[in-house]
């Protein structure tokens, strides 16, 4: 009863409250519209560059906000010590839809400890919605010093970029061609994936430069504190797990559930969004696009209703309110004059001429 | 619950040919086999259903995930950018893209040059990269038919052969780039069905390389 009432998405939305407040992040509500010159100066970040956008007061261009974190990293704290940790549940405008998310951000002096908390709660999320689930893990500091060793040039790093996205080992095959080294390493990084004791190793025998080694090694040690306490089971490290945009500085997500045909959590390490905005933070947090919850295949094979009565109108109403009663108290009913085609029905009850004939 | 793979394939000659590899590699499904109007068919036992689609929609099914993988031309995903993983170049269906023009074409360079085609976002992308400005003309068909008439200066479309350029006075100025036939996945089905898909992709591979290297 209880489940057919909530829909889907507001369950999972009860559940991360109570997630995320366990672990100190408090709701942070927030007006639905920014400057739009916000979104301007940091289009980038952006899924989507449709935004709108309509005059407010004394001539401001307001926008409907097609992003949430911007709003909140450009609060974020500076001090030495402090982090802020939110989660919200809000409506964001993109590409003319309104689309339901939520997620969590954390900002400001972060440490190791507060970024392995954010990826194991990006796994407890996803744990929470759906037993069958993954969530694939890479480094954008570890691709993007990968391709500086390789020698490319910046077109070369894009298209690479996108081969990775895209699993594209032809691709890459292409790119690198008299290349050797560049091939070696950028094939481990498209072929590798797997548990971590699968792919450290072996990413590791490829590595050549400091910078490459020190980013694994953050990988390395996020593993081992996501192995700690026991969340490893569904989750990959995959490196087409990356973006193109510039903001992503470290550890890079995202998760699946089974029977849902896109990813339903994506989020990362952004420290270069505070800094371009000059702020002295760190950042990191996560997304959940709660509308994709309704496009699980094959779900929805309950009725509407539990109880329909159908009346001539002959009944007493009496009679016929103490019966809807009744019903109502087992699980939901309908009381109609017409068999409705429009709803589907467990059981049926039928009055005619004064009496129940069904 | 079976794991059935869903595999788009696209009708005609190219997606023949990517079902005779499939059923090389053991993926056979005898039904489609069968002449008829029928556009799904399943191999219960092979846990495997392939369905016949529009070659520009595959990227559509595979992309939305009503299909898990499917075979299309790389000329669709450089058009249309879908958010899935190319797991294989299949080496077959090769073509070019290619501008192409009148036998007598030359390049009016103090002026907007107009570009018949089909894949309007290729020919953005190809010629923004040359600083080139550009009028697009998108049509569905019979391409090679603009120039002629006057209605393009070039066009931008797939080269197979050269023959219907050839009987048709036109001819090829500059490739743009290869094409062939590429395995592409859904990529939240591909968490989840990594091993079938992988063993897909391993048979065929093991295909293509046998027949070309």
């Amino acid at each position: 009863m209880t489940d057919r009432i909530w829909k889907r998405e507001e369950q999972a939305v009860f559940a991360l409250r109570s997630l995320y407040s366990r672990y100190g992040y408090v709701p942070y509500k927030m007006s639905h519209f920014e400057e739009y010159e916000l979104y301007v100066r940091n289009k980038d970040f952006l899924v989507s560059d449709q935004i709108i956008t309509f005059s407010g007061e004394g001539g401001r261009l307001l926008a409907l906000k097609p992003d949430v974190t911007l709003s909140i990293v450009k609060n974020a704290p500076q001090t030495p010590g402090v982090v802020q940790k939110v989660y919200y549940d809000e409506n964001v405008y993109r590409d003319y839809r309104e689309i339901r998310q939520t997620g969590l951000e954390c900002v400001g002096d972060l440490g190791e400890y507060e970024i392995s908390e954010v990826v194991m709660l990006a796994v407890r999320s996803l744990a929470l919605m759906q037993e069958r689930f993954v969530l694939n893990i890479s480094h954008m500091g570890l691709i993007s010093a990968v391709l500086d060793s390789c020698g490319l040039t910046d077109g070369e790093k894009k298209q690479a970029m996108r081969c990775l996205r895209g699993k594209n080992i032809h691709g890459l095959q292409a790119l690198c061609q008299g290349n050797l080294p560049a091939w070696e390493k950028l094939w481990t990084l498209a072929a590798c994936r797997g548990s971590g004791e699968d792919v450290l190793g072996q990413m590791e025998t490829i590595l050549t430069t400091q910078e490459e080694r020190t980013a694994l090694g953050e990988l390395a040690q996020l593993w081992r504190i996501l192995k700690s306490g026991g969340r490893t089971e569904s989750v990959r490290l995959d490196f087409s797990v990356g973006s193109d945009l510039g903001y992503y500085s470290g550890v890079v997500f995202r998760g699946y559930l089974e029977g849902i045909p896109a990813s339903v959590l994506s989020g990362g390490q952004y420290d270069k969004l505070p800094r371009k905005m000059g702020r002295k933070s760190r950042a990191i947090g996560f997304a959940i696009y709660l509308d994709l919850l309704q496009q699980r295949s094959g779900e929805d094979d309950t009725q509407d209703i539990d109880t329909l009565i159908v009346h001539d109108g002959s009944i007493d109403t009496a009679l016929l309110a103490q019966a809807a009663a009744k019903a109502a108290e087992q699980g939901s009913v309908l009381v109609s004059t017409s068999v409705p085609k429009d709803r589907t029905w467990k059981q049926l009850q039928r009055f005619e001429k004064g009496a129940q004939v069904e | 619950m079976k794991n059935w793979i869903h595999i788009a394939l696209p009708k005609g000659r190219l997606g023949e040919k990517a079902y005779a590899m499939l059923k090389n590699s053991s993926y056979d499904c005898p039904a489609l086999e069968d002449p008829g109007r029928k556009l799904i068919f399943e191999n219960p036992e092979k846990g495997i259903r392939y369905f016949w689609v529009k070659p520009s929609d595959v990227a559509i099914y595979v992309e939305r995930g009503a299909a898990d993988l499917g075979i299309v031309g790389k000329d669709i995903l450089l058009e249309y950018q879908p958010d899935v993983y190319e797991l294989l170049d299949l080496r077959m269906g090769k073509c070019r893209m290619a501008v192409a023009g009148k036998k007598d074409f030359r390049d009016p360079v103090g002026q907007t040059l107009k570009v018949a085609t089909k894949f309007p976002n290729i020919t953005r992308s190809y010629y923004s990269g040359k600083c080139r400005d550009i009028d697009i003309i998108h049509l569905n068909g019979s391409i090679e038919l603009a120039p002629i008439l006057g209605l393009s200066h070039v066009i931008v479309d797939i080269v197979e052969t050269g023959t219907t350029l050839r009987e048709n006075d036109l001819m090829v100025y500059e490739d743009i780039v290869p094409i062939s036939a590429r395995l592409i996945a859904n990529i939240a089905s591909y968490q989840f069905k990594d091993t079938q898909i992988n063993t897909i992709r391993e048979r065929l591979q093991g295909q293509v390389e046998s027949k070309y290297d």
